[in-house]
Parts: structure tokens; C-alpha cells; sequence
């Protein structure tokens, strides 16, 4: 444990790892949306430095863009629209908290209990040792490529589907209104 | 660093998420528990690729494939619950009990 601290960047695993966690809690028991959503980013961000302490710099900068950038404002235009009184709600939570926190300090327990009896004491490459983003890209074009349209095509998908979900459907007079302009 | 660190700050992560899931009632703070658990999900991909180191770093790919997937979902999700708050004027996942026996 004392040559455990020694090293700095366990001194910075510590520090994130903490905020991480009082962020994440705070989204899921915050009563107010807009501060859940905005604590998200804050453990995000964590997430995100974690990955480059693992030397995974490039996954870091990409939930940077895509979460931090994209995805939070999407929640944040869902929240806007879904309930204009963006204040505080006491209603935002159902009455089965004991329960849940039980369940989610079992899932916690078994997770935790299983990855570190099976892979606890592995040492990771040191930090400063960054995958090149080269690899991640032969790997893309290469071997995963598949996939990878695969995935492109799901995004193309979602996409078009995101739009006619939400898109209103026009009432047949406003059909009628709109076709004699 | 040791593999465990991580790997119980991924666990921690994906038992905070189950709790917002289970908790929650508006429909988009149960997405953004979501969001937290598929982050956790991210950090032990990353964790295995940082412990074997792969050529191709196949961890990491897996992880980007993860968050593209992830970024799918909540344009998705957020466009159902927008067409649930249109037709019911609520987002509360309790009071959607149309199909319930």
C-alpha cells in the first residue's frame, strides 16, 4: 500500500476517482434534471482522464467530443422539451429506494468481487506508453472493417429513425392547408 | 498501477447507474443512468487492453464501437420519449402502464 502511493499517478487516480464517483452519484440523486445532466459531464470528464491514465488517449478525446460535446446536448434540449418547469421536483424518484440501493450494492459487490479475484493483481504498461492511433486505425480498416461499416450504418439508421419518431405527424386539415399554398 | 483500481471504479460506476435505473422516474434521468453504466463498460474494455496490450489494441476499438453504439441509443431513446411526452404529456416511466395487465 505505501509503495502503492508513492507512485504520483496514483495520487491522481485517487483525487479523479473520487470526484468521478461523487459526480456519478450525484446524477443519479440530484433533484433536479438539469444539475443531473450537467453532473454527467463532470463524470464523464472523469471517465475520460481515467482513459488517459490507462494511455488510451484517443478513447479519451473521443468521449470528450461525443459525449461531452454531443450527447449532453441532446440531453439537455430532451430535458427542456420534456418539462418546462425546469426547477426543482420532488417527484423525481420512485418510492423503492432501499430496494435498489440493495440490488445495486449486490451488483457492486459480485463486479467488484469477480474482475479483481480474475485479473486484481495484473500490472498495466506504465503511463507515458500511449497506443498510436495508427494501430487503432489499421485495426478500423483492417480487421474490424466489418464492423465498422456495420456501424456507420447503424448511426445512418438512428439517425433517419430519430427523425421519424419525433417528426409531427400532420393532421389531414393541416395536410390540405399545406398542399394548396 | 494495478488492474484492480479500475476495475472497482468500474464496478462502482455500473452499481450507480442500476440504482439511477431502478430509481429514477423521468424517462431521461433513467437514459443518463444508462449513460453511466455503458462508461463503466468503456473502462474495463479499456482496463483488458491496457493489461495485454494487443496489437491492433482491440480493447480500445471495442470501446469506440461501444460509444458509437451508445451515441445510436440516445438519439433514439430521447426521440420515443419526445413522442411520449407529446401523446401523454408526461415523461414518467410509472405512469406509461398502457400495456400493463
Amino acid at each position: 500500500m505505501g509503495e502503492w502511493l508513492s507512485q504520483p499517478v496514483n495520487w491522481v487516480y485517487l483525487v479523479v476517482g473520487v470526484l468521478t464517483l461523487v459526480s456519478a452519484f450525484r446524477v443519479v440523486t440530484s433533484q433536479n434534471v438539469v444539475h443531473a445532466a450537467l453532473f454527467l459531464v463532470a463524470a464523464l470528464g472523469g471517465v475520460a482522464v481515467n482513459f488517459i491514465l490507462l494511455s488510451a488517449e484517443f478513447v479519451a478525446l473521443v468521449v470528450v467530443l461525443v459525449y461531452i460535446g454531443a450527447v449532453i446536448v441532446l440531453f439537455l434540449f430532451g430535458i427542456m422539451i420534456t418539462r418546462a418547469p425546469t426547477g426543482l421536483d420532488v417527484a423525481l424518484d420512485n418510492d423503492k429506494k432501499l430496494p435498489a440501493a440493495l440490488i445495486s450494492l449486490v451488483v457492486f459487490a459480485v463486479l467488484s468481487y469477480a474482475t479483481v479475484t480474475t485479473f486484481g493483481n495484473a500490472e498495466l504498461v506504465e503511463i507515458g506508453t500511449a497506443t498510436d492511433t495508427a494501430s487503432l486505425a489499421r485495426a478500423f480498416i483492417g480487421r474490424f472493417v466489418v464492423p465498422f461499416e456495420v456501424v456507420g450504418f447503424i448511426l445512418l439508421a438512428a439517425l433517419v429513425g430519430g427523425i421519424a419518431i419525433a417528426r409531427r405527424d400532420l393532421t389531414p386539415l393541416e395536410e390540405e392547408s399545406r398542399r394548396s399554398v | 498501477m494495478i488492474a484492480s483500481q479500475f476495475l472497482v471504479l468500474a464496478a462502482a460506476l455500473f452499481a450507480l447507474g442500476v440504482y439511477g435505473l431502478l430509481v429514477r422516474r423521468n424517462a431521461v434521468l433513467v437514459l443518463l443512468s444508462v449513460e453511466l453504466m455503458l462508461a463503466a463498460v468503456n473502462i474495463n474494455l479499456v482496463v483488458f487492453e491496457a493489461m495485454w496490450r494487443t496489437s491492433e489494441a482491440i480493447g480500445q476499438v471495442f470501446s469506440i464501437f461501444v460509444l458509437t453504439v451508445a451515441a445510436a441509443e440516445v438519439g433514439i431513446g430521447l426521440a420515443i420519449i419526445l413522442m411520449i411526452f407529446r401523446n401523454r404529456q408526461s415523461a414518467n416511466v410509472d405512469e406509461l402502464d398502457l400495456m400493463r395487465w
